[in-house]
């Protein structure tokens, strides 16, 4: 479980959290929607811990996480941006990642799963977008952990990649983990979510089911719904 | 490192020590020659790597971030990546011409040790240095023109100035300054250190002269080196305490 109070974060001049209240319970999927820049990407990485918050807590399992890193072997993050160190093969790449968790990995059959074989030794400075996203797709399922945080997982995704995600985002659902997803990709969200929060100026503006923001904002689709609350014609 | 670049390092060292001792013929002569390029030389190519190599790594610092490391392990282990191969470049590169040469039988043996211990040091203190530059600025440009300033002031600049006060201040005792000036400065302190084990210092004007007769050779010698491992560590520390607090 994932209990966040009072986060507060600015850079700068610019407050983008406010004093955010957040709990997650275990299991399911969470997609995080908002605008561009409503502070998505930075809640994701508070929890990470790459950004240090101004004021605030965040518990996972009741213990706090904040300067904290041992608590890491238990998440599973996919960057928003695949970015890598271009003089490393992938498979160095994902034997170095190895390394440093020592627990179990399922590399082999994900590396099956996204056609990866033919660019295992290929160096990554030469892959392109999508196939560096599918590298970026193994590196965060091939260790098993209570929790996966997904930023935009579908970028550069070709439709036959998009389907095993979705195929492996439930399984790892059905094993009982937490994943919280932040997508642009309505359709997506649509199909996989099953809560949805809503970040709208560094606070939460929503909490709950897809139907239960569907009838909240009198909209049919989740698409208009969101179009609603952006508009600001629910306000 | 796998770096082209390190390479390139070692075989220009490895070029530059037989060119010195072979046209030379003279030990001592070469490790001053030598002395005279590395004070320069091996600061500003730490400068410049260190910058280079904080920015292109970024994003593999981040993929690191997330996973279940502490972030002194990260920055430390990088920061002692980069020295530890620039310095191995530069004492391995060196080190070779002067075995061929058969520096190893010769008295001179010590001299260029503490060439190579001193061209050690200012590859540490230098990436350290550019580390915390780069550390504290996101803009590219910046955290590299602050990172080559620091390196043409502590480099050129210092020395001018150092020379000027001298001038204006000369009817002023000015031992106890002029020692404390070196010693705020690595690169004065490194030269001061190898013409200290010269046993030359004499020659080396007003600093050198104050340096042994304030503190002796083996006295002055132990405090250099003591000083030289302050401008590791403090700048080290720096790099830990940005980095503990910086968001990424």
């Amino acid at each position: 479980m994932i209990e966040i109070t009072s986060l507060y974060k600015k850079f700068g001049k610019v407050e983008v959290l406010k004093n955010l209240d957040l709990t997650i319970n275990q299991g399911g999927i969470f997609a995080i929607l908002g605008p561009n820049g409503s502070g998505k990407t930075t809640l994701i990485k508070s929890i990470l811990g790459m950004v240090i918050p101004n004021k605030g807590e965040v518990k996972i399992d009741d213990k706090s996480v904040i300067k904290k890193f041992e608590y890491r072997n238990n998440i599973n993050y996919l960057p928003q941006i695949a970015n890598f160190p271009g003089n490393l093969s992938v498979s160095e790449l994902i034997r170095m990642m190895k390394d440093i968790r020592s627990t179990e990995s399922s590399d082999k059959e994900l590396i099956e799963l996204f056609d990866l074989k033919p660019y295992l030794k290929q160096k990554l400075s030469h892959l392109s977008g999508g196939t560096k996203q599918k590298v970026n797709l193994v590196l965060t399922f091939m260790f098993s952990s209570d929790l996966i945080i997904l930023d935009e997982p579908t970028t550069g995704l070709d439709p036959i990649s998009l389907i095993r995600l979705k195929e492996l985002i439930q399984q790892e659902k059905e094993k009982g983990r937490t994943i919280l997803i932040t997508s642009h990709i309505i359709g997506f969200v649509e199909e996989v979510a099953d809560q949805i929060v809503f970040l709208l100026d560094g606070k939460i503006y929503f909490k709950g089911s897809i139907t239960e923001l569907k009838t909240q904002t009198n909209q049919d689709d989740l698409e208009h719904a969101i179009a609603n609350i952006l508009m600001g014609n629910n306000a | 490192m796998r770096s082209r670049w390190s390479y390139v390092y070692f075989l220009f060292y490895l070029v530059l020590g037989f060119v010195m001792l072979f046209l030379n013929n003279d030990v001592s002569k070469a490790v001053i020659t030598l002395m005279n390029i590395i004070v320069v030389l091996t600061p500003l190519v730490g400068t410049v790597f260190g910058v280079m190599h904080f920015y292109n790594s970024r994003e593999f610092t981040e993929l690191l971030l997330a996973q279940p490391l502490k972030r002194s392990t990260i920055f430390l282990g990088q920061y002692f990546g980069l020295a530890i191969s620039l310095s191995l470049s530069l004492v391995i590169g060196l080190g070779i011409p002067f075995i061929v040469y058969g520096v190893t039988q010769s008295s001179a043996i010590w001299d260029f040790s503490s060439l190579l211990l001193v061209g050690a040091f200012l590859t540490f203190i230098f990436v350290a240095l550019a580390y915390n530059m780069a550390l504290s600025n996101e803009n590219k440009i910046k955290g590299f023109g602050y990172a080559i300033l620091l390196w043409l002031t502590l480099a050129v600049v210092y020395d001018g100035l150092f020379l000027i006060s001298l001038l204006v201040f000369d009817d002023y005792p000015l031992d106890k300054f002029a020692l404390i000036a070196t010693m705020c400065n690595p690169i004065d302190l490194s030269r001061i250190l190898i013409l200290l084990k010269l046993d030359i210092s004499a020659l080396f004007g007003y600093t050198g002269a104050t340096f042994k007769m304030f503190l002796g050779t083996n006295l002055g010698m132990i405090v250099s080196l003591f000083v030289l491992c302050l401008w590791v560590a403090i700048p080290s520390w720096f790099i830990l305490r940005k980095a503990n607090k910086k968001d990424f």
